[in-house]
């Protein structure tokens, strides 16, 4: 089936894209110069999302796992200094790293992952980094192998009716890149290695654009996001693993969304 | 071809072998649940694309060392396994023993293959199931090996003895309460290890991380909001699934029915505590009343006391299953002990359903046709 746009239909057996036709041609034109200037239009009236997240509470103790990495001496020998699983990144002021912050649902939005470049995640270290990443849907996520020890790759979806397949693939010390893509949105999509079972990292797939993952400072950036009204998420795998929400208002200016995410428990 | 049921040593001892062989298998399939590494080699039947028996020592790095070495000791006894039919079919005489052989054999192969699906098709539930055959397989091959030893074939039968003799106690050790009492407690130790295998194969860590109290009580919380704290609290170090409720209340029902088990052994070793010893001037004195209560009460007796000592030995190690975060080496201790304890009670109903040596029935054949003792309740 050829592509058209809408109201064009789909009952014509001449080719839309007739060369021959100047008409349709004269059509063309206009349409992509309406599509172009709204799009513009879109552009002009967008804004950036930025905050920052910060966190209450006791975070989750640091997981030593030294004495994990030594089972593969090749990993045990890549560290000097004791190695931890930091489930909470918590910087100055309480500044949260490696929270999820997205819109909750854009009218009319669609992925861009399959011209996005891909997301790139390294076996460092017997570690993944990053711990926590954003794709999105049909985004290819690019992993490598930068350790000198084999490794396996498991992405282990759960929103397998979407579409995710879990998959599980050998990778050897500098062997090629292997690549993944999934064609469902799903939070905290886990990656983990078997062979070094220590070793997990999470990856938030979106089905739009419109999703950050704060640094170190807590801070976070959302680009571009159409003027309008919406509900943004902020998720933390230990401190709002099913999101804490706010909403907002987008104007060309921008906007601007602290979170505060309390560990559930705390007082 | 001459077939005998007795005067087979090689072979019980072969079975012997098989057995043990095969309660090192459940170990070294326990050390690869407990430390998470079961998918460490994502191929099968082949290893990182090397025929299984070829595969470089010197790649066994990491978890693969355990699920390499877990799927070599699996061939290894999946070849005891072949023979031990083999040998059974040529020797015995036991037209239901030498099919229990090829019972084995199949189940052996199933097993395999369960295992190869569970890496290849990602599915927790075969984890489960072939954690569960396991289980019943290591105690068909005890079975086994207790079918081709000399005791069994020469003992005589229990329920013939107690038809012959009045003695009131051996009545009351071998009466269809004890009866029934050690089979429900065999099929509820049973359903005891699906719940333990359903819980690991979830592969979501503790769900309750204290003993005796479960998040600080009695019967813990299993509200969303709980559930979450629980969740941000534990530093799980394999990349564990985020626990739910449901897996909080499988591990409450595997604690309630640990109790229930105790209660359950403890009750039955009350009941055979002075059978088979010579308790008594009376009891020596009446003629085959003795013979019956040792031939009868003392190997039930020894069992019963064994399988108490290990069920105290399982809840401890339960316990300290929790108290350890899940460490691999104590978490297999924990599956094994379970195993153990079995296979303890599977003999225990052999001892009691038994049928005289020159009844060519099976033992299962007989629980269809034990009437109960007259005049005994428990």
């Amino acid at each position: 089936m050829q592509y058209c746009p809408a109201g064009a239909g789909l009952i014509s057996s001449r080719p839309f894209f007739d060369p021959k036709n100047k008409k349709n041609m004269k059509l063309n034109q206009t349409l992509a110069l309406v599509a172009g200037f709204a799009a513009a239009l879109q552009l002009a009236t967008a804004g950036n999302i930025t905050g920052k997240v910060t966190l209450k509470g006791t975070p989750t103790p640091d997981r030593d796992i030294s004495d994990d990495m030594k089972t593969d001496s090749n990993c045990g020998k890549l560290h000097t200094e004791p190695v931890k699983i930091r489930y909470c990144i918590v910087g100055e002021g309480g500044a949260l790293a490696d929270t999820v912050v997205m819109l909750k649902s854009v009218p009319g939005a669609k992925s861009t992952g399959a011209s996005a470049a891909p997301l790139v995640m390294d076996q460092k270290g017997c570690e993944y980094v990053p711990y926590v990443a954003v794709a999105q849907t049909g985004q290819k996520i690019v992993v490598k192998n930068s350790d000198p020890t084999l490794h396996n790759v498991h992405p282990s979806p759960v929103n397998t009716t979407g579409g995710n397949k879990e998959d599980n693939k050998a990778q050897a010390s500098g062997a090629a890149d292997l690549t993944f893509e999934f064609p469902a949105a799903e939070n905290f999509l886990k990656f983990v290695c078997n062979v070094h079972p220590w070793m997990f990292a999470y990856i938030t797939v979106t089905d739009h654009p419109y999703v950050a993952v704060t640094g170190k400072d807590g801070t976070f950036t959302i680009k571009d996001v159409p003027a309008g009204k919406y509900t943004l998420v902020a998720m933390h795998r230990k401190a709002a693993a099913t999101g804490v929400e706010k909403e907002i208002e987008v104007t060309a200016a921008g906007a601007k969304a602290d979170f505060e995410l309390t560990m559930p428990g705390a007082k | 071809m001459n077939r005998s049921s007795v005067n087979h040593i090689w072979l019980h001892r072969f079975a012997v072998f098989t057995a043990l062989a095969t309660l090192a298998l459940l170990a070294v399939g326990g050390v690869v649940t407990s430390k998470g590494v079961g998918m460490a080699v994502p191929d099968w039947p082949n290893t990182y694309g090397y025929n299984m028996f070829l595969f470089p020592p010197s790649k066994w790095v990491g978890g693969i060392f355990y699920e390499h070495t877990h799927r070599l000791v699996a061939s290894g006894v999946g070849l005891l396994t072949t023979i031990l039919a083999v040998w059974l079919w040529i020797v015995e005489s036991r037209r239901w023993l030498r099919w229990l052989g090829v019972i084995a054999f199949f189940a052996v192969v199933l097993q395999g293959v369960l295992g190869g699906l569970r890496v290849v098709l990602f599915k927790d539930e075969i984890g489960i199931f072939h954690a569960t055959l396991a289980q019943l397989f290591f105690a068909l091959v005890c079975a086994m090996a207790v079918f081709t030893s000399r005791r069994w074939t020469e003992r005589r039968a229990p329920s013939r003895l107690v038809s012959e003799n009045t003695n009131h106690r051996a009545e009351a050790v071998l009466g269809a309460p004890v009866r029934r009492l050690v089979l429900a407690t065999t099929v509820l130790i049973f359903l005891q290890l699906v719940l333990g295998a359903t819980m690991r194969h979830q592969h979501a860590g503790l769900a309750i991380s204290d003993f005796p109290l479960a998040h600080g009580k009695l019967w813990p919380a299993t509200d969303a909001a709980s559930v979450a704290r629980y969740n941000s609290n534990r530093a799980e170090v394999t990349g564990a699934n985020p626990i739910t409720s449901v897996q909080i209340v499988l591990q409450m029902a595997h604690r309630l029915m640990a109790l229930v088990i105790l209660v359950c052994v403890s009750v039955l070793a009350w009941r055979v505590r002075s059978s088979g010893a010579p308790s008594n001037a009376s009891a020596r004195s009446k003629n085959g009343s003795q013979r019956a209560e040792t031939v009868l009460g003392a190997p039930l007796r020894r069992l019963a006391f064994g399988w108490l000592a290990l069920i105290f030995t399982q809840i401890a190690l339960g316990a300290w299953t929790i108290w350890s975060n899940k460490a691999a080496d104590v978490a297999t201790a924990h599956v094994l002990v379970g195993a153990l304890s079995l296979v303890t009670g599977v003999l225990g109903c052999l001892i009691c359903f038994r049928r005289s040596p020159q009844d060519e029935r099976s033992p299962v054949a007989a629980f269809s046709e034990t009437a109960p003792v007259h005049g005994v309740s428990v």
